[in-house]
């Protein structure tokens, strides 16, 4: 299955981009994000204070996902 | 109710204003604005950009003033966000809640802006004399937002 994963702020500046399809089979966004981190260029991904959105809804990482699906990775907000 | 994300600037005042022009039964309007400060821990600010998440930051904000109004009666409620680039002293947000009486106000007012800090996606970039920096979520702003939940 096919999903579209977007970074945000200072994780798009870690990565280097801020949009990516991934192809594969994940149960969760814990999933597409361990599928990710396990490469170094991702490692900003490991952070505990990591937040994240399914749909762009803020999801927890056990949210599920299906194929079509747009995760988001993104560090705490700071609006207001 | 009103959720507005521009890049433009806006007047304070006139929003405030327009909170209860039309509706005599407005008894109280709260507002709450925000501002970009020219000074952020520790070092001298120039400037800041913000950046946010186009299509889910209407939802989210949408999503908390539906549920403010849910929890109280309100009249009007209104949220405005700047985004892109914003210099020191330019409003950055606005929050007003109208309502009959004073509390609801005051109480929605408060809700929305506490669940904004830590729920809408958001992120500040501030140009500093030492080059620029992200701003670091506050742990202040999610115990705040904890004291709702009851």
């Amino acid at each position: 299955m096919s999903i579209n994963v977007l970074f945000f702020a200072r994780y798009a500046e870690a990565v280097g981009f801020d949009s990516l399809e991934m192809e594969g089979d994940f149960a969760t966004v814990d999933a597409v994000r361990l599928a990710l981190a396990s490469d170094p260029e991702f490692a900003v991904l490991n952070e505990t204070s990591l937040m994240c959105a399914r749909n762009e809804e803020m999801c927890g990482l056990d949210e599920p996902v299906q194929a079509g699906d747009e995760v988001a990775f993104f560090p705490p907000v700071t609006g207001g | 109710m009103a959720i507005r994300v521009q890049a433009q600037a806006f007047d304070p005042g006139a929003e405030v204003n327009a909170m209860h022009a039309a509706n005599v039964g407005v008894g109280a309007v709260v507002s709450f604005v925000g501002y970009v400060r020219d000074f952020n821990d520790g070092l001298d600010v120039a400037g800041m950009f913000l950046e946010h998440y186009p299509g889910m930051t209407e939802k989210a904000l949408a999503k908390i003033a539906v549920e403010a109004e849910q929890r109280w009666p309100l009249l009007k409620l209104e949220v405005l966000h700047r985004i892109g680039a914003l210099e020191p002293g330019e409003p950055i947000v606005f929050v007003g809640a109208a309502s009959a009486h004073r509390q609801a106000a005051f109480d929605a007012c408060a809700f929305v802006m506490d669940y904004l800090k830590t729920r809408a996606p958001f992120w500040k970039k501030e140009n500093t004399s030492e080059g620029p920096r992200w701003v670091e979520g506050r742990h202040s702003d999610h115990a705040a937002a904890e004291r709702w939940k009851s």
